[in-house]
Parts: C-alpha cells; structure tokens; sequence
C-alpha cells in the first residue's frame, strides 16, 4: 500500500487524476491510520461507513471524468458544523447525543466538491479554549510531541483537526476561528491555518460561539491546499443574514501575485513582553524573505493592540452568554429531569457546560447585566472600532501585515490551567484581526530550538485572501524545509 | 467593581447554571481576576467613538414572503429528551 | 366627561398606556420561512430558527418589513432609516432561542399618533413606538398535571408592537383606542385584528393618581385579548390599587394577568422573578436600513385611512359624524356603502346599512366582506321601497328572509306576492269598507277625536294584509273623511 502520510491536497488530486491511486485506497488508509492513532484523540465521531461509500461515488465520477474540485479528498469536519444524520457535539457533554437533521452550508459545499468526511473532529467545548483541553470527549495530543517525548497540546480551539492533519490522519480539515481557533493550533502543529474575512464563509449550521467574529476556514499542509480548500467552502448564503455578497474570486490566482513593489507592515506593538526569542528570530527571519523577494519593509502601529484581548473577552463571552442560551435540556441534548422547571434548567446547563464553558457564561451574562453594560460591553464596542480603525489606518499605508501568530510554541498538556488568563493571553496576537474581521493566515516558518514549529502570521485587508496566500506562499518557499 | 459571593449567585441565577460552594468560591476569584483585567479598556479614550456593532458593513439581504415546510414534526422532535402527542414536554409551568 | 373612581376618601384618575401585539398577516414568519397558519397539529410549522437548532441562522421577511413601514405610516409616525435588532434574553419553555429578536433602543418606526373619538370629541393619543420583534410559542398548562407542553408553531411569528403614550384615561377610551388602531391596521391589511386567534393583544400598563399628582406606580396587565376583557382588566385593576393606596399600602410595580372568569388581575410570580432581559444588538442582522425609495413607495400604496374617509363622508354625503364612523370603522363597510350609495339617498341607505344589515350581520356573527351580501342585493330592494313598490314596513319584515333567497328583489316580492297596492280605486274600496264597518267612530272622529285616524289606517293595511301604499292611504283617507 502506498504511504499518503506526507501527501498534500493537491498532490492527492493529481494522483486521481492520473490513476496511481484511487479514492477507495485514500480513504481506507487514512481509517487505517484514524484508528492506529486513538491515542491522539483527534476524532470525537468517526464516519467510516459514509467516507467508503463516499470515495466509491468519487472513483466512479473520476472514472466517468466528472471530477468536481476536491473529488475523493478525505477530510476532517470540525465536530462545530451540523452535518445531517451525524452526531455534532461542539466538544459538549450537552450535545453528547445531538444529531442534526441539517447540514451545514460550509460541509455542504465541501461534500459539493467532493471532499470525503472521515469523522467529527474533537475541540475545546463550543471552541471556548486554546490547548483542547476543555472538550467532554478529553484532550487532543499534540503528535509533535514525541519529538520532544512530552505530551503537548494541539492549540485550540480546533486541535482536533490540526493534529489530524498533522499526523496524517487526513489530507485537510475544516476549522473555526473567533479569537484564533484555527491560526494558532495550526502554528502548534506545523500547519497553514487560513481564517478568511468576515462574512466569506456562512455561518449557517456553524454551531455559534461568538457570532460577530466566528469564520470558517481551513487547516491544511500548504498554501495551495488552503486555497482549494478554501475555494470549497465559501459561498454567498442567503440563509446566514452575514454572509458577503462580495464577488468570489479564483483563489489559485495567489500563484500569480507578485510579491515585489508590495509593502508588508510591521506592527511595533506585536513586540509583546513574552514573546519568545525563537519567535522573535523567525519573525526577523521572515522580514528578511520579504525583503530578498522586492517587498518595502516598513514599521506600523497599531495603537490599540494591547486592549484587543480584553475587548475579546467580553464581546465574545457577551455573545456566547446568548448564543448558548438554547442549550436548556428541553428540544435537544442533555437533560438532568427535575420536577421544577427552573431546577430543570440550572442542573442542566449546571451539568451540562464544562467548567471554561460556564466562567465564559458567567462572565458574559454579567457584562451584559443592568449596570455593567455601559462599562463593559458598550465600552467594548467602542475599542473594537478603535482596534478596526488601527488595520484600516495602517491598510492606507501598507498591503499586508507580518506578525508571529503566538507568542510561545505548543506547550505540555496540564500547563497554562491555574490561571485562565494565562490561557488567553495564547491570542493576544491574533484575537485583534478578528476584531476586524479581517482575513488571515498562520504558514510554518521555522522551528524553535526543540524543533518544535513556529508560524507567522500574515494579515490582509478585507476580502483580500488572495495576498494572503501570496505572501504565504513566499514564506513556504523561502522558509528552507 | 468587584464581585462577591451574592453577585456570583444572582449570575448564576440569570444565566440558569447550577453552581456548588466549591465552584462559587473559584469563579469568585476567576471572575474578579479577569473583570479586573478586561478593566484596563476604562483608560482607553473612547469619547466620541461609535460602538462597532459588526464589522459586516454590507446591508441587510431581506426575504421574500413564502412559506415553506422544510421539517416534519418528527424531525423537529427527534432529538427531544421527552415528548408527547407532537408536543415537546417540559415539568409544569407555573404562571 | 372624565373617569373618575371615588375611593373611601379621595377621587381618583387612572393613567393608562398600552402596548398593543398586532401579529403581521405574512406568509411566511419574521425570521424563518416556516408557515403562520393557524390551526395546525403541533410542531408542524418550525424551521431551525423557530426552535432554537443548534447553527440556525435568522433572514429576515421583507414583507413584515413594509407592513411595520405601512403600518408606522398611518400612525403618523416617522420612519427611522436605520433601526436594529436586539436579543431580549430570558429563560422560558417557549422561547427556544433563550432570547427573543426585538427592538429596544432602535426601533424601525419613532413617535406618531392617532386621533379616538369620545362622545363626539377628538382627543389625541400619542404613539411612542413600533417595533418588530419574535412571537413566542405557546405552553399549555391543563393538559397533564405535572407536565406543561410546548408548541412551537407560534415562534418566530412577526409581531408588531405598538406603545402609546399614557394619554389615555379612562376604560372606555383605551377600548376607543383600540378600536381604531384596529381598525387602521385591517384599513391597510398589516394584520388581521383577530383578537380571539391572539393576533392582536394589548399588554395595559394601569396607574392611579389623584388630580394634580404626579404619575404613580404602575402594574402592568399582560395579554389581554378582546375590548371587553381590556376595559373590565382597567377597572379592576384601578379600583384594586385605590384601595391599596387608601389602606396606607404601596403599589408594587409588577406584572399581573387578568382572569376573565373571575373579572380579577393577579400577579404571575413566574414572570416576576428578574427583569433583567440583557438586551444587546443580535449579531446575527446586520442595522436594518429603510430606503427613502422604499418609504415613497409604501405611501403610494396607503389606502385611504378611517379618519380621511370619515371626513370626505361627511362632506360628500352629509352623513353625521357618528354614521360616518360607524360605517368606516370597517373598511368592508365603507366600500359596502359607496357602492351602494351610488344614485341612491345617503340617508335611506345609511339607515339600511347600520341598521338591518348589521343586525342580520350579528345574526349570521360574519363581517361585510365574506359574509355573500352584495350592495346589489341590498340596493335593489331599496329601490322598491323609493319607488314605493313596496312598503319600507314590508321590507323590513320579509328582509331576513330575503337575504337567504338567492332572488333579486323584484322576483322575490312578486314570489311573495308582497307588490304594494297603489291603484287609488282600489285603496277608496277598502277605506269605504272600513269606515261603513265603523259608523259610530266615523262620528267621533268627526266631533273631534281624531286619535281615531290611526285606528282607521291600521285597519284598511290589514284587510290588505300590508300590501297598501302608507302615503296613499294615508292621503285618500284624510280626503274621504272630509267630504
């Protein structure tokens, strides 16, 4: 059998294309190596039944040259998109037993290319977390960690798709991302993390975190799969009310972008305390690629980086406080009976939330509560447009920004859990381009000095995936591995 | 602001979470650590500044008025923990 | 005249604001594409909005849109280009979202007003606000002891919710109010007005005061769903507050339902127990942004509305203000009456309409429009009794019977045989007879009791068993008497 362990996307769909391999042989490799690897708990739901009768409908249209884009591409489908007759639990006891009877806009499209579902995979509960140590279904490993014979976390909150991904349990995998959920795992796992713009893919049948700043996306081994990946799953949807109507372009065109004459902002205020000096190296590394490819390197500010977290931490939570109000044991999911109803209710979603789940309710509902809405969540408001106004400044005088996407490298599970703030401070760096809804990307850039992978993080201007992936594709080239 | 054991419960209380002792001793401190934290936006000047409500700045796709029937009843209560002749049953209500 | 309730001590004033539910006649409902049929087996009408899935999205009706614009326009009230969507957030078996899309601090229509009339005096009553908002589903509570059970049919359906200013004061003026703002809602067909269905119901906010105070404390009465119940909740509910002033007590600011059955308000503890809803705009709808092209177009479509009627009634037809009003009240009616009118006597025609019509209405409990009457059908037979065919007493005793034939008038009263005699030769007959018959009262009347004349004219229109022309008789009897 052939070892597709290493292949890409676009790799794989060559080989279909020329018959070395069929979708068939794809797919039962990879539930070959799904369930060799168990340990790592990438997978909360695994479809397998589906994926074969999937890939058998993809060899025959590959067969009859009726292949569509992504045609007999195994993947893995983040356990937050509602796919019709499989389990979705967004990582919650309180959705252990929820099967959708829709399907998500963003899976849809993908089945529509003729991507294959392996299975659900595992994430920090409702995406609240960035080490997936807060899912009911346990803890994802990080597989890097055997290089340095430690148990490390994935990143959060899509761990289970980047350690997927980066085991070779599947060729790509869908993400979601509110403050960083698919740049910073992807950073932690050695993969390419592309968050699109705001309103690029819909958010119906996404299970709702923070709706102002949830986005779809994809976790992948390279640029170019990102972009096919990419390609897949946007779509106007006239059934989510924030969906762009923005014209859709070709997002292989990024091959054709020339980075030379571009200019790549660098923002003082991402020179946080803490950033590591690995980091800090490979970002003056990358600075050095663009400059060697003709890009003007020039110094921006950002004034109000610094209050992006805070104002993350009660817009989100705020959002969440109502978006997770539907979870109350009565349509769907868990239950805890009582004879009274409100007893009902509060041993439900008492029992029923994890315990970073609840502090986030807790502190949503509270920010939202009479006497502190001004303080907080209007103030929050406030520095959010100060925050966009700093990218749209900045957006004048440059054409992208560089920046590393964590500040520290994937950690020991068990590390980061006394004190919650320490946890999100893992965003600060790319929780303030989600303010903005603007579109991002993490690439591998280098490797720490435990070998361990470092990302940069490139940030565009509004629907301008297309220099993302450009400048992406400049750093995989000159990267050296 | 700081948050006490009455604030946390009366929280609780508005966002329906069963809370024990142990857990209300803990958020105590989660809380007020991290409201204390969030508390650095007071300094930050935002006199005369509009509150973003959404970074989607494209205007509202309105609906057309038809009426569709995409579910049965079965459907919609399929996932439900109890129900009863087409209805979703919950302990009763008191007005 | 003023409402006033005399306590043990004091004369007091009640101040009442409403805040009427009218839910949109749409197809489709604010958010989802679910049906609003009425009537339906439980759970058959709910898309994923509708009972709160996991991933469901909200898209908004552009129907219920204009309907709230139509409906702010004929309130006099001013259109707000941009308005947005709030979540009130609460905990209720029927509100499977755990929230509930409304309007709080930008609503799409702002201040306006409308114009009741008591007693023949116009007093303005001041509108606040209309906003759109997520009906909720229903939760009934007498089918199983222990258990409440949730339909969901109802969620999501559009409603809007007018609030007027508390310038009402009096029972009798709060059903006025309704009146007409039910009216104005049928007149351009935003909703249907059906109080018993629940499609419209008012929430009565009641205070007490005496003259010259200011405003007290008030409760709030919550669906409330027909005129009556609205003015018997006022009453009650002011009296109970008097006496609760009176006993040294305070009003405590709550809500409270009315019981039809007992004619009482009492206070829902369920409901009482936080009020803090957490409103924040919903991140899922983007500010809702109302076009000045939009509005233009709305107002060419706003047909012409009870007030305006009423006064060109008035002027074109000489009709009282209070024939006006009653037949404008309905927009069925009044177009009922133009058609009708028409080369015909606007008073005749006024008296037919709110008199036999409406009762045989009452009868038959249907509205003008779909109840098979046609202003031929009536007009026809008026046109019998102008052409003194047949008498307006006859008429009147064979109408019910009339409406159920599927004749026209003509037919129908040569069927009868009801044609009225008018032949003078024949008339002298039937006089002479009587007045041969009665001797001895031809002589009293002619020494001066002439009372007797009506005695005459009832007996010659029974001999021809009412078939006689009045006038004629009438004309031909005073003629034979003196000669």
């Amino acid at each position: 059998m052939n070892d597709f362990e290493n292949l890409s996307i676009s790799s794989a769909i060559e080989g279909l294309a020329n018959k070395n391999f069929t979708s068939l042989e794809l797919t039962e490799f990879f539930i070959k190596k799904i369930e060799k690897h168990n340990d790592l708990n990438c997978f909360i739901t695994s479809t397998f039944d589906k994926a074969i009768e999937m890939a058998k409908i993809s060899d025959q249209k590959i067969k009859e040259n009726e292949t569509r884009p992504l045609e007999g591409i195994p993947i893995g489908m983040k356990d937050l998109f509602c796919t019709n007759g499989v389990r979705t639990t967004a990582g919650s006891k309180i959705l252990e037993n929820f099967v959708p009877f829709y399907e998500s806009t963003v899976s849809n499209n993908l089945w529509n290319s003729g991507a294959i579902m392996l299975g659900k995979t595992n994430m920090d509960e409702f995406a609240m977390g960035s080490a997936n140590t807060t899912s009911f279904f346990g803890n994802v490993k990080n597989p890097l960690g055997s290089k340095v014979n430690k148990e490390l976390v994935p990143g959060g909150s899509s761990g289970g798709s980047a350690s997927a991904v980066s085991s070779g349990l599947c060729l790509g995998s869908t993400g979601s991302d509110t403050g960083g959920s698919i740049r910073q795992p992807a950073s932690f796992c050695g993969l390419v993390g592309l968050k699109p713009t705001y309103g690029r893919c819909s958010r119906f049948g996404m299970i709702a975190f923070a709706s102002s700043l949830d986005q779809a996306g994809p976790i992948t081994k390279t640029v170019e799969d990102s972009a096919l990946m990419l390609q897949a799953m946007v779509s106007f949807d006239k059934r989510d009310s924030t969906s762009s109507r923005q014209s859709i372009p070709d997002f292989s065109d990024y091959k054709k972008l020339s980075i030379k004459g571009k200019r790549i902002g660098i923002p003082k205020e991402y020179m946080i305390d803490g950033l590591n000096s690995d980091i800090k190296k490979i970002w003056d590394s990358g600075i050095s690629w663009f400059k060697s490819e003709g890009a003007e390197i020039l110094e921006i500010s950002l004034p109000h980086t610094k209050s992006a977290l805070p104002t993350y931490y009660i817009i989100a939570p705020a959002e969440a406080s109502a978006n997770l109000a539907r979870y109350d044991g009565i349509r769907y999911g868990f239950r805890h009976n009582a004879d009274d109803l409100n007893d009902l209710y509060e041993k439900t979603r008492g029992l029923g939330f994890g315990k970073e789940v609840k502090r986030r309710l807790m502190i949503g509902t509270y920010v939202l509560s009479a006497g502190y809405y001004d303080a907080y969540y209007l103030k929050a408001l406030k520095v959010r447009k100060l925050i966009s106004q700093d990218f749209e400044d900045s957006f004048k005088k440059c054409d992208l920004i560089l920046t590393p996407t964590t500040p520290n490298v994937a950690f020991p599970i068990g590390e980061k859990q006394t004190n919650p703030i320490e946890m999100y401070l893992n965003d600060v760096l790319t929780v303030p381009a989600s303010l903005a809804g603007l579109p991002a990307i993490s690439v591998p850039s280098g490797f720490n000095s435990e070998k361990l992978p470092i990302g940069l993080q490139l940030i565009g201007k509004p629907f301008d995936e297309i220099s993302v992936l450009g400048a992406g594709a400049v750093i995989e080239e000159l990267r050296g591995f | 602001m700081s948050i006490d054991n009455s604030t946390v419960k009366k929280v609780a209380k508005l966002a329906r979470i069963e809370i024990n002792e142990e857990e209300e001793t803990t958020l105590i401190t989660e809380l007020n650590n991290i409201l204390g934290w969030v508390d650095e936006l007071q300094q930050v000047n935002t006199d005369s500044v509009e509150p973003m409500l959404s970074v989607f700045n494209e205007s509202m796709q309105m609906r057309e008025d038809q009426a569709e029937s995409n579910f049965d009843n079965s459907q919609i209560l399929d996932n439900s923990p109890e129900s009863n002749a087409g209805f979703f049953v919950v302990p009763k209500v008191v007005e | 005249m003023t409402y006033v309730i005399e306590g043990k001590k004091d004369s007091w004033q009640v101040v009442l604001g409403l805040e009427v539910h009218a839910q949109i006649s749409s197809k489709s409902k604010l958010f989802s594409v679910a049906s609003t049929n009425w009537g339906s087996d439980p759970n058959t009408q709910v898309e994923l909005v509708d009972c709160g899935m996991p991933g469901a999205l909200p898209v908004i009706n552009e129907y219920c849109v204009d309907q709230a614009v139509l409906t702010g326009l004929s309130l006099n009230a001013e259109i707000k280009k941009m308005s947005i969507f709030d979540r009130k957030n609460y905990f209720y078996p029927d509100l499977p979202q755990g929230y509930q899309i409304s309007q709080f601090e930008h609503p799409i229509v702002g201040k306006g007003h409308i114009n009741i009339e008591i007693e023949g005096k116009v007093k303005k009553i001041g509108i606040t606000r209309l906003h759109l908002e997520q009906d909720a589903g229903k939760s009934l509570h007498d089918q199983d002891i222990k258990n409440s059970y949730i339909d969901l049919n109802r969620s999501g359906c559009a409603l809007m919710e007018i609030v007027s200013e508390p310038d009402l004061s009096s029972p009798i003026e709060a059903a006025e109010y309704v009146k007409k703002l039910r009216s104005i809602l049928r007149y351009i067909g935003s909703c249907d007005g059906n109080m018993e269905k629940g499609n419209l119901r008012a929430d009565v906010n009641v205070s007490v005061k005496r003259e010259g105070e200011k405003l007290g404390t008030r409760c709030e009465i919550k669906n409330v769903n027909s005129i009556k119940f609205i003015q018997q909740a006022i009453e009650f509910e002011a009296k109970r507050q008097v006496n609760i002033i009176e006993n040294g007590e305070k009003i405590i600011q709550e809500t409270r339902l009315f019981d039809p059955n007992k004619c009482e308000t009492r206070s829902m503890r369920s409901k009482e127990e936080s009020h803090d809803y957490r409103y924040f705009p919903d991140p899922d709808l983007p500010p809702l942004i109302i076009s000045d092209e939009k509005v233009n177009l709305l107002k060419e479509k706003l047909p012409e509305l009870p007030d305006e009627k009423k006064n060109r009634f008035m002027r074109e037809f000489n009709l009282s203000s209070y024939d006006a009003e009653v037949i404008v009240n309905d927009q069925g009616t009044a177009h009922f009456f133009e058609k009708l009118v028409k080369g015909r006597d606007p008073k005749v025609v006024t008296n037919w309409i709110t008199g036999e019509v409406f009762s045989h209405l009452k009868k038959i409990n249907k509205d003008i429009k779909n109840s098979g009457i046609t202003p031929e059908k009536i007009g026809s037979l008026i046109d019998l009794i102008v052409d003194e065919k047949i008498s307006n007493r006859q008429a009147k005793e064979v109408f019910e019977e009339y409406m159920k034939s599927m004749d026209d008038a003509t037919t129908f009263i040569e069927k009868k045989g009801l044609v009225q005699l008018s032949d003078q030769s024949e008339i002298y007959k039937i006089i002479d007879k009587v007045l041969s018959d009665n001797p001895k009262m031809v002589d009293d009347y002619k020494n001066g009791k002439d009372k007797l004349f009506g005695f005459f004219i009832g007996q010659v229109m029974k001999i021809s068993k009412g078939k006689a022309n009045p006038k004629l008789v009438n004309e031909l009897l005073v003629k034979r008497l003196k000669e």
